[in-house]
């Protein structure tokens, strides 16, 4: 079931979430560490690569964000990506509003939005008809916010969001396809992976 | 501060010497009258950085994002914020995370607000049944050296813990102006 026809996404392209993980992954050239919030987007982050750079968050919903703007304040010298699901980001969406004021300029947030709660049978998020999450990053003071029109525009917005002083955040509109696989779901070993990965663990 | 609390003790002072003494580098709140001194002592710390929190499961999230980057980190919130914590609070048991936070509590001794008894009266069992080991401070004296003991216990045992202001050491509720 594709319910990613929201009317204010215009001509923008539907993509597949494995295939533009892949493509942020592609673009990770500093050890930038990459926080997966729950759900398909973590499986096909944890599919694109184990990266020890990448920590795997599989159980509280919607705190991807937040845990990634703790990462951005103890490192300010590494890029921190937050990726977050539609209906994960709508669960606490006032961590904009706290990213916003703090604006940390190492956090990027990419945003997986298939306007859908896809892993429990795709009942439609509110993003399917009437929420423009690009719309409220704004408003909550993330003004380098953007939607991605294709493939070429998401990478494009990756490089560019990486180089320049954030905190930034990118949509994409990604289909209901289901992820590639899943995350392995030992927690004491993905946190120590991931602090080995960052040095903050011997 | 109101008359009632004025002590020979300034223990929100005392509570920040041992944070800052402890190396917490990011303190995240949501804003309680309780805690007003200490939010403005660790503001005035070049150290620390202050973050304030729309939720108070915001700072559980950001408190391990913290310990992952190398820094620690001390949460404060109200005891009606715990219950907002619960399921954010899976991610410090599951992982094994320190967490610090410090409570001030509602819904007890002279408390005027009804609203605030029911989740009042059971912020210690919640923490419990969430492996949060609970500290209880009622003395103005205490505050300081039960800070450093939660401390020593949650950064060196990777292990939760929360300190419990009790309203009688916190007086009672005057909305802070200005």
């Amino acid at each position: 079931m594709d319910t990613n026809t929201t009317a204010h996404h215009g001509n923008r392209k539907v993509m597949n979430r494995f295939d533009v993980t892949q493509r942020l992954v592609a673009r990770l050239h500093k050890n930038e560490a990459v926080i997966g919030g729950i759900g398909n987007t973590n499986f096909d982050l944890w599919m694109a690569g184990q990266r020890p750079q990448n920590f795997y968050m599989l159980g509280s919903m919607g705190l991807a964000c937040p845990i990634a703007l703790g990462v951005a304040l103890a490192q300010p010298g590494r890029g921190v990506v937050a990726l977050e699901g539609d209906g994960s980001l709508l669960m606490q969406l006032s961590c904009l509003a706290t990213i916003g004021t703090l604006k940390p300029k190492n956090l990027l947030i990419l945003v997986m939005d298939n306007a859908c709660y896809q892993i429990t049978g795709s009942q439609p998020t509110a993003t399917a008809s009437n929420v423009d999450l690009v719309g409220v990053a704004r408003a909550s003071g993330l003004e380098s916010s953007h939607w991605a029109a294709d493939e070429p525009s998401f990478e494009h917005l990756v490089e560019r969001c990486l180089a320049e002083p954030g905190p930034h955040l990118i949509a994409v509109r990604i289909d209901g396809k289901s992820a590639t696989g899943s995350t392995e779901r030992d927690p004491v070993a993905i946190r120590q992976r991931f602090m080995r990965g960052i040095s903050t663990a011997a | 501060m109101n008359a009632e609390s004025v002590s020979p003790v300034d223990w929100p002072l005392d509570i920040h010497r041992v944070l800052e003494a402890a190396g917490i580098r990011q303190v995240s709140y949501v804003p309680d009258a309780g805690h007003a001194g200490l939010i403005r002592a660790c503001q005035a710390t070049p150290s620390m950085r202050t973050v304030k929190l729309t939720t108070e499961e915001e700072g559980v999230a950001l408190a391990a994002g913290a310990w992952l980057g190398g820094q620690r980190s001390a949460l404060l919130m109200q005891s009606s914020g715990v219950g907002n914590c619960v399921n954010m609070l899976s991610l410090v048991t599951a992982c094994r995370f320190p967490l610090l936070t410090i409570v001030t509590m509602r819904g007890e001794w002279a408390e005027f607000n009804p609203w605030q008894v029911p989740m009042g009266t059971i912020v210690e069992p919640v923490l419990r049944l969430c492996n949060v080991l609970t500290y209880r401070v009622d003395r103005a004296e205490e505050a300081g050296e039960t800070v450093q003991a939660a401390a020593d216990l949650a950064f060196g045992g990777d292990l939760a813990v929360a300190v419990l202001l009790s309203q009688r050491l916190i007086g009672r509720k005057q909305w802070v102006h200005g």
